[in-house]
């Protein structure tokens, strides 16, 4: 029987190593999930598994803890990153239609990735800029004052351009 | 010992420190509701139904996780506390489908028993339903997680009996839902197709695929020649399908039965049981002489066999590469017979009746076909369907006359018929090996410290100067113990045989759902026993009991394979085993 390639970091894979010598080294699986999402951005179906077997935990229960915690993303985010602010004050002025109209147009849910790998949606909390509110950042760039009506127009822009610096629409 | 004591609607207990409130009431016949418990597996406290009221404490407590402490005062009844179960019940029922008319498990639901149980006559809430599809990508066990009721039953037998831990609960909240890892099908898996999820479910959230439709058609159609074969464990428990007690055997009116449902003939597996030992037991005495892959594991469990490709197949080359007994009885159904009685394999539609659904995945896979779209065996029905159909058809079972197997792969010995209790094959085995390899005649023939109704057992046989280490396992947590100490060495076995299903195929997941009731629950032991029982005394009442006496085993021999381990037997009766991806742990 052929041993399994692991294609995780070496340092990772020490690290759950280390984990088997000390007590209840399943009580170290969502410490080890961490480390792949930061190293990663997401948890791949691949590297669950690897985890699964170095840390002699069943792949089902990595999965159902994976799922279970809204932080761990199971998908590679999109080329642009998405982010609505849900803060209090963007809130109040309509942040969550502004999600709903992304969410329609793009077709995809908060924490998903578009089939093209193109967009992904996040809810992000309070960005500190509430005066523009509602905010949206799609990676360093930020939108201020957004509203329902403009969310296909940035999206078209966005495909057009190349992502630049910071820039108030 | 600690004691502690605590008062229990009004009555005074004493228990020993540790026994959780339902386990004391239970001794004082104060019969808690509950759903989601189950005492063979870890306690879960998530179904709720079986709070009870306990003074000083601000919410009622789950009676099953709560261990009792000195000077507790509890009430199991008061109608706030029945008020609350029949508000869970309800809430259950909310997420649940409308379908009882129309379900499989209808009249045996241990949902709907307990809603009627606690007075639910009406559906006060109506929110949103869950919604999933029905995932049947497996020929064994689908899956249909609307009807789940998130018990975790399943996701426990899985990983605490059967150690396979295939199950688990994904997501959280309203999307909560029981998988296989990365919500993959079930035939993508890793699960052993054993079917104790659907043993253990107290609702229709799995339940097998059903084959009676093809059954139906081949019946039907006059250009088949269409046979069937019982496995040993059916006879035993096929009564329960009429409300006999557990452990009745009735095997002539089993036969009769399938006459009349129209099938050519009727034959039994146990011919190939006891074809099994003649191979096996030449498979041992070879290996044991070459001093080379011992131990010898035995391999009529496919749900084992499967377990084995996926969680240890660096010991493969220990299986024994027999068929199991419905592969060689089929496999002899379409060269054998086919011969003898000219008729063209293509012409013959084999059924076999099984107490289990992973037979239903061992039929299908590649190796036992005779050629493309031609398995040797054609459909596989379990006991439940089996029972299903003759009553669809309209039979007085119960009042039905006996008749026999049909000639000649419908005789076997007593060692056949022990095939389906834990230890049989090995006690079967041992009966004819002992007389292979001493030349000698057996004095003492029932070698009772093999059966394993415990779950895993060892033992030493003294044949002739010869101690022969051997150990008998079932549930398959239990062979894990025995297949990792065969890998460290830590202990040199000569013949192992395992058993997916705790107590045998006789426990098996296409058995007769057990009738959960106060205190009777799914894999229920009293059941398990008597069912065994009822083969050892169907072996005792035989007059030839040992395989190599069964007299159309040896003609079969001398007619058509030569002798065991012959080239053609090995053509026809042996196969193989590969190893498939590991998800997960072993």
């Amino acid at each position: 029987m052929e041993q399994p390639i692991y294609t995780l970091d070496q340092d990772i894979q020490d690290f759950i190593a280390n984990c088997l010598n000390l007590e209840h080294p399943e009580s170290y699986l969502i410490a080890a999930l961490h480390k792949v999402q930061e190293r990663y951005g997401y948890l791949s179906e691949k590297h669950m598994d690897e985890v699964a077997h170095l840390l002699q935990v069943p792949t089902s229960t990595v999965y159902g803890v994976a799922t279970f915690y809204h932080f761990f993303k199971l998908k590679p985010a999109g080329k642009y990153k998405i982010s609505i602010c849900l803060g209090t004050a963007c809130f109040v002025k309509g942040a969550d239609l502004v999600l709903d109209a992304f969410k329609t147009e793009l077709g995809c849910g908060v924490g998903e990735t578009t089939a093209d790998g193109m967009f992904s949606i996040e809810g992000t909390r309070c960005l500190g800029v509430c005066a523009l509110a509602p905010v949206v950042t799609i990676n360093e760039q930020v939108f201020g004052n957004v509203k329902p009506t403009q969310v296909t127009e940035i999206l078209h822009k966005m495909k057009e351009a190349k992502p630049t610096g910071a820039k108030t629409y | 010992m600690k004691y502690v004591n605590a008062i229990i609607d009004d009555i005074p207990v004493s228990v020993v420190e540790g026994t959780t409130i339902m386990e004391a009431a239970d001794k004082i016949n104060a019969h808690i509701p509950r759903l989601c418990y189950h005492p063979f597996l870890s306690t879960e406290g998530a179904c709720r139904i079986c709070v009870v009221e306990v003074e000083g404490a601000r919410n009622y407590l789950p009676s099953c996780a709560t261990v009792i402490q000195e000077g507790m005062v509890i009430r199991t009844n008061s109608p706030q506390i029945r008020q609350t179960r029949r508000d869970l019940v309800e809430l259950l029922l909310d997420n649940h489908p409308r379908a009882c008319l129309t379900c499989v498990r209808d009249g045996n639901c241990e949902l709907q028993n307990l809603a009627y149980k606690l007075g639910v006559r009406d559906r006060l809430f109506a929110g949103e339903r869950k919604r999933h599809p029905i995932e049947n990508s497996s020929v064994s066990v689908i899956r249909d997680a609307e009807k789940c009721i998130l018990c975790r039953r399943c996701v426990r037998v899985c990983s605490e009996i059967q150690g396979v831990h295939n199950l688990s609960q994904m997501h959280r909240g309203f999307r909560t839902v029981v998988t296989p890892a990365f919500e993959a099908p079930m035939d993508d898996s890793v699960c052993i197709k054993c079917g104790q999820c659907i043993n253990v479910c107290p609702t229709a959230a799995f339940i097998e695929q059903d084959a009676t439709e093809i059954v139906w058609k081949a019946l039907e159609n006059p250009d088949l020649h269409v046979v069937v074969q019982t496995a040993p464990a059916i006879r035993a428990a096929i009564g329960e399908g009429w409300n006999l007690p557990a452990g009745t055997y009735v095997t002539g009116k089993m036969v009769t039965a399938l006459r009349r449902l129209g099938f050519d003939a009727v034959f039994d597996t146990d011919f190939a049981a006891d074809l099994t030992i003649m191979e096996e037991s030449h498979e041992l005495i070879e290996r044991i002489k070459k001093g080379e892959n011992l131990p010898l594991i035995t391999s009529c469990s496919p749900g084992w066999i499967k377990f084995l490709e996926h969680f240890y197949p660096e010991l493969i080359p220990n299986a024994s590469s027999c068929k199991s007994p419905m592969q060689m009885e089929s496999t002899l159904l379409k060269t054998y017979y086919a011969e003898k009685m000219g008729i063209d394999p293509e012409k013959i539609f084999v059924v076999a009746i099984m107490p289990c659904v992973a037979k239903k995945y061992e039929a299908r896979r590649p190796e036992h076909y005779m050629k493309e779209n031609v398995p040797y065996t054609d459909a596989v029905l379990t006991t439940r369907e089996l029972i299903w159909m003759i009553k669809a058809y309209g039979i007085d079972f119960v009042n039905l006359p006996d008749s026999d197997f049909d000639a000649p792969l419908g005789y076997s010995t007593g060692a056949g018929d022990i095939f389906g209790s834990t230890g049989g094959v090995m006690e079967a085995a041992l009966r004819t090996a002992y007389e292979k390899i001493t030349g000698e005649k057996i004095q003492e023939l029932e070698f009772t410290n093999v059966r394993a109704i415990e779950g895993l057992r060892e033992a030493t046989i003294q044949i002739g100067d010869l101690s022969l280490n051997v150990a008998v396992s079932n549930g398959l947590n239990n062979a894990k113990k025995i297949l990792e100490k065969i890998k460290s060495g830590e202990k040199q076995y000569h013949l192992v045989e395992i058993m997916a299903c705790p107590g045998g195929c006789v426990a098996g997941g296409g058995q007769p759902l057990v009738n959960a009731g106060d205190y009777v629950y799914p894999l229920d032991s009293e059941t398990v026993r008597k069912r065994q029982m009822a083969l050892y005394r169907i072996d005792e009442s035989k007059e030839l009991r040992k395989s190599h006496e069964n007299p159309f085993i040896i003609k079969l021999y001398e007619e058509f394979l030569g002798e065991p381990g012959s080239e053609k037997a090995h053509h026809l009766l042996h196969t193989t085993y590969e190893p498939k991806l590991p998800r997960g742990i072993k």
